[in-house]
């Protein structure tokens, strides 16, 4: 008791020195892009703005490399020391929110107007964070390998039917020029495979869980859920797709140097290939399985910390960060699509007429949230193991009856998330 | 010579030289590629040109890793976790074997064994209760007092310091040291710690050196999980850590071979020094017998 | 005199406490207090994350993990009363999932999955199932693992060993040369052998091809459920042999050159020389290594989460893989924690049975 007192004391007087020093309260800052300079120099220009265009707050930024930034803000909750500013993954957020890690917004929500609904983050009817971009899926395509296989280029109103996206596959397969009709990128282990392949099991007409029910039984593995995993072993069993054993490399030069006829990727890793191959690429919208093409949606988004003394300061921030022209900034230096449409417009690839224009379209007209609730989490990393089992040859059925038990057990011990 | 001594020693040489090549090859598959693009890296990759200098061969990888990451400080702070660790950890695992090995005390039977079994824990196993502890415990240092470890260079050293493995190197060799030097000097007056300092020491040089480069490679190469947990700024973070800067969504492999090149350099270096004095040791003490 | 003795006792009483003492402290806070607290966890519903309180709850984790069923089917038969036979003229059995997912008519199997199968007499067929199969796959593995890898590993290292003490010239670089793979972490290794084992363009494939002057077949040795495994086992072998090869060599070294005379002044063959004069000198040296081996054969890890992630389905899970992926990826401390405690457990009593038989005969 004494020593704790004593304690009070000193950080008092630290706290107390501190302040006197500087006028100004710092706000520390988590974000997820440690290594990648671009982003890093653009995260840093936005704190640079903020910092020098008012007189109260300071922010400071850590970045963390983005493989271990979920561990190091677990294990920083866990010691109650969460930064004021957090980066939030946005399928994770509602864990987070959930878990008390992070404070509603209050912003004005007129200034968020125009926003993809995607890079806006909430749960439980509340804002909690909001994206400076988003991220979208597309099947890479060239048009020239699709005409000369005689297959119809799909457009957004009229996406590749169920057959339609069968028949393409095997007609590519068979022409003998590629080593795989289509790449999944079964490389890219973790988030990719729920953010990637869940909306095809929703276009199916199921989805990892039922968000209303709160429970995965009948959502994953219902009929809709069976035709998906029947249709998703048989690529593999038909030799349409690399496995799971590809290797990260072949992932990202596969497709450019002409090994895979067709690569299901983001639009991060499209200017690559169209340095590559020009106007000859094509960025093509999700199939149609039934109830519709769907892409994933959410990305990266900022929101504040439920232990920030400062909340005020960190809102401010978030509210200065918004601005078109960082949001273009984001855009042009490392590829990603601006949330609006006045920022699009001041991107040379996302403007109208610009070679990634689709990209906008695609998220504006396919994009489906994940299953927004707390569980998420751990019924995303479940169903990443079913996708990889079913497509190594295990029982549809069997594995899917597996994965909806364990994600429903942990909904249980955690008494239904609520 | 005479010449089936001859053709003996080649076949020696021979056996040596190919096993030799199935140890290097990966290592000389991870230094070849850190000097070639990507591109030509993944192609290469298929055939021996994997393992020559070949074609458009350069540093660039070396300076756009340079760029991504401090890997100087990195470097600098794994090297000053890793050294701090290893001296600490010599000394009182040797000293706590010496006293296993050559003292009789009460309790001493039991200690030792419950020591031995927390060699089966893996550390991954742990590492939540341990973040909780650390996290609790109180620090004087340079910036004042703090109530947690959190964010330093001492909670990645302290916590690292004993371990069974190190212990339980020291004892299996202590246990075939002659006793009667022990107790030669014993007779002559000498307290517990002159004969641990001036007798049972001088005779440990292979063992040190075993212990301090088993220590190294686990303290420099697997730390990883620790420090995502522990370490918040980057001042702190070890070059386990900064491998993770390197996984990209477009990795650019060649400057991860460059990045691993570069922190196997320190490791190396060590075991060669190391290696050195082993040898010797062994010449200048004879050892027991 | 019996004065001094006692004296004498309490005086070694004191040194060898206050000497063993730091370490053992050390021991006693960083590994020994989170593993009680560890243990602690498993008994409650403890989550990473999560706002609500913890409860107590016993040995449930254990027995979710440990739980087994067993299940005998009969053939299907159709309606003549006839066996079913498929093509290749086995009978057909009813699918488990009958079964398994029917809680009204058999509780004892609900949620329970199969784990194998084994054919019985007259047709019928034994299914074990399991509560948890990973978790059942997992601890196979990784016995399975260490039973292979623990001797072939041990001597390897012995041989090189061997070979590395002959006075030739040179010999040093032979020795560094042999440990390089050692000092470069287990998470860099599996990253640089994912290369070598690729199926499509891997160097391995590329090496045989060329050796078996291409009558050698591409294999995708991380992708099959055969070769999985033990491409690991391979690969951890060439790892860590350097390793153990040191520390026989530190036994080696201790052996006095004398010894070796005497053994060549009575004509000794080489087989005799290594049998009766290294190997006896050599006993607490290996149990060092058996020991060592044996604690990082259990611990298998890294090479799992860089290479396989436990795939393909599950060939490769491993405890310590499962405690991870339980522990933090899911989010379930308390089940990962339980499984920590049972490889403690498991570890511990392979250990003092190894203990038992190399106690010392007198």
């Amino acid at each position: 008791m004494k020593r704790i007192v004593i304690t009070k004391i000193i950080a008092c007087f630290f706290i107390l020195t501190s302040s006197s020093v500087f006028a100004q309260t710092q706000l520390s800052m988590w974000y997820h892009g440690a290594g990648n300079h671009v982003e890093g120099e653009i995260v840093q220009q936005i704190i640079d703005d903020f910092n020098a265009s008012q007189s109260d707050w300071v922010v400071a930024l850590e970045s963390f490399p983005q493989e271990s930034y979920n561990d190091s803000v677990t294990a920083a909750a866990l010691a109650g020391n969460l930064p004021d500013i957090i980066d939030v993954d946005g399928p994770i957020l509602p864990n987070w929110a959930w878990a008390g890690y992070m404070a509603p917004l209050t912003i004005d929500e007129s200034k968020l107007d125009g926003f993809l609904p995607g890079s806006l983050g909430r749960w439980n009817g509340e804002l909690y964070a909001v994206g400076l971009w988003d991220a979208a899926c597309a099947i890479f395509a060239r048009k020239s390998v699709l005409e000369s296989n005689g297959i119809r280029i799909p457009t957004l109103d009229a996406p590749w039917s169920h057959e339609e996206f069968d028949a393409a596959l095997v007609t590519l397969q068979n022409s003998g020029d590629f080593d795989y009709a289509l790449d999944l990128g079964m490389a890219w282990t973790g988030e990719w495979y729920p953010y990637a392949f869940g909306p095809f099991l929703q276009s199916f007409g199921g989805d990892i869980i039922d968000v209303e029910a709160n429970m995965a039984n009948d959502a994953l593995n219902g009929d809709a859920g069976l035709a998906f995993g029947e249709f998703w072993q048989s690529l593999f069993a038909r030799n349409l797709v690399p496995g799971t054993s590809q290797d990260g490399a072949d992932r990202e030069t596969g497709f450019i140097n002409g090994s895979y006829a067709l690569q299901w990727n983001g639009n991060w890793a499209a200017l690559p290939a169209l340095e590559a191959f020009g106007d000859d690429m094509l960025f093509l919208p999700a199939p149609d399985f039934g109830t519709g093409p769907k892409i994933g949606a959410a990305s990266w988004q900022f929101g504040i910390s439920s232990t920030s003394e400062h909340k005020d300061g960190a809102s401010a921030f978030i509210e200065f960060a918004i601005q078109d022209k960082y949001l273009s900034a984001f855009s042009k230096g490392i590829g990603l699509i601006p949330p609006t449409e006045e920022a699009s417009a001041m991107t040379p690839n996302y403007s109208p007429g610009g070679p990634l224009e689709v990209f906008y379209g695609l998220s504006n007209a396919q994009a489906t949230l994940r299953a927004v609730t707390p569980a998420y989490v751990v019924g995303g990393k479940v169903f990443e193991k079913a996708m990889a089992d079913i497509a190594n040859g295990a029982d549809v059925a069997d594995t899917l009856d597996a994965a909806a038990d364990e994600i429903d057990a942990d909904i249980d011990q955690n008494n239904g998330y609520q | 010579m005479p010449v089936h001594k001859m053709v003996g020693l080649a076949l020696r040489y021979l056996l040596l030289i190919w096993i030799a090549m199935i140890f290097i090859f990966p290592i000389l598959f991870m230094v070849v590629s850190s000097l070639k693009p990507d591109l030509q890296l993944l192609m290469d990759s298929s055939s021996l040109r994997a393992f020559l200098p070949v074609g458009d061969i350069s540093f660039n990888n070396y300076t756009s890793a340079f760029d991504r990451a401090p890997i100087f400080f990195f470097i600098f702070n794994s090297v000053m976790i890793t050294g701090i660790t290893i001296v600490c950890s010599l000394f009182l695992c040797s000293l706590s074997a010496f006293s296993f090995v050559f003292l009789t005390w009460k309790g001493k039977g039991v200690v030792f064994a419950i020591i031995l079994a927390t060699f089966i824990v893996p550390f991954e196993t742990i590492a939540i209760p341990l973040l909780l502890i650390v996290n609790n415990l109180p620090w004087i240092g340079l910036e004042g007092f703090k109530t947690s470890w959190i964010n330093s260079y001492h909670v990645q050293i302290i916590p690292f310091i004993a371990d069974a493995l190190t212990i339980f190197l020291f004892v299996q060799y202590f246990r075939d040291l002659p006793k009667d030097l022990v107790e030669a000097s014993r007779i002559d007056g000498a307290t517990w710690f002159q004969v641990y300092r001036r007798v049972i020491i001088p005779l440990s040089g292979p063992i040190v050196a075993t212990a301090a480069i088993l220590k190294f490679l686990m303290m420099y190469n697997n730390q990883l999980l620790w420090p995502i947990m522990v370490v918040q700024e980057e001042t702190y973070r070890p070059v386990m850590l900064g491998l993770q800067y390197f996984f990209q969504l477009n990795t650019q492999w060649g400057e991860i071979m460059a990045y691993l090149t570069i922190i196997t350099i320190p490791v190396l270096l060590f075991y060669l020094v190391l290696q050195k004095a082993f040898i010797a040791s062994i010449a200048s003490t004879g050892i027991k017998g | 005199m019996p004065n001094n003795k006692v004296l004498a006792i309490r005086r070694q009483n004191f040194a060898g406490w206050t000497m063993a003492l730091p370490a053992c402290l050390l021991v006693f806070t960083f590994l020994i207090l989170p593993f009680f607290m560890a243990f602690g966890l498993s008994l409650t519903n403890q989550r990473l994350v999560s706002p609500n309180p913890t409860e107590f709850v016993g040995f449930e984790n254990f027995q979710q993990m440990l739980g087994i069923g067993l299940l005998t089917m009969e053939p299907d038969v159709d309606d003549t009363g006839n066996i079913k036979i498929d093509q290749e003229g086995n009978p057909v059995y009813p699918r488990v999932r009958n079964f398994t997912r029917n809680q009204d008519d058999y509780p004892q199997y609900f949620k329970k999955r199969e784990w194998f199968r084994i054919g019985l007499p007259n047709d019928k067929m034994l299914v074990v199932l399991a509560q948890d199969v990973v978790f059942m796959k997992a601890l196979f593995n990784t016995l399975l693992f260490a039973l292979i890898v623990c001797p072939i590993q041990a001597g390897f290292a012995l041989g090189l060993a061997l070979l590395i003490n002959q006075p030739l010239r040179g010999i040093n670089i032979f020795r560094t040369v042999y440990f390089a793979p050692v000092v470069i972490s287990m998470v860099v290794v599996s990253l640089l052998w994912r290369f070598i084992y690729d199926g499509q363009n891997g160097l391995l494939n590329a090496l045989l091809q060329m050796f078996s002057l291409g009558l050698f077949e591409s294999v995708d040795w991380l992708g099959n459920t055969a070769t999985a495994l033990p491409a690991i086992m391979a690969m951890s072998i060439w790892q860590g042999v350097g390793f153990h090869m040191v520390i026989w060599l530190s036994g080696l070294q201790t052996i006095p050159i004398s010894h070796y005379e005497v053994a060549r002044i009575e004509g000794a063959t080489r087989w005799q020389t290594f049998r009766f004069v290294t190997w006896p000198s050599l006993r607490n040296t290996a149990i060092l290594v058996m020991v060592i081996i044996t604690m990082q054969a259990f611990t298998l890890y890294p090479q799992v989460q860089v290479m396989t992630r436990g795939g393909p389905l599950d060939s490769t899970q491993s405890l310590v893989f499962q405690a991870v992926v339980r522990g933090y990826e899911k989010q379930d401390i308390s089940g990962g924690s339980a499984i920590s405690v049972l490889l403690f457990l498991l570890v511990l009593s392979i250990s003092l049975f190894q203990r038992y038989l190399t106690r010392e005969k007198d």
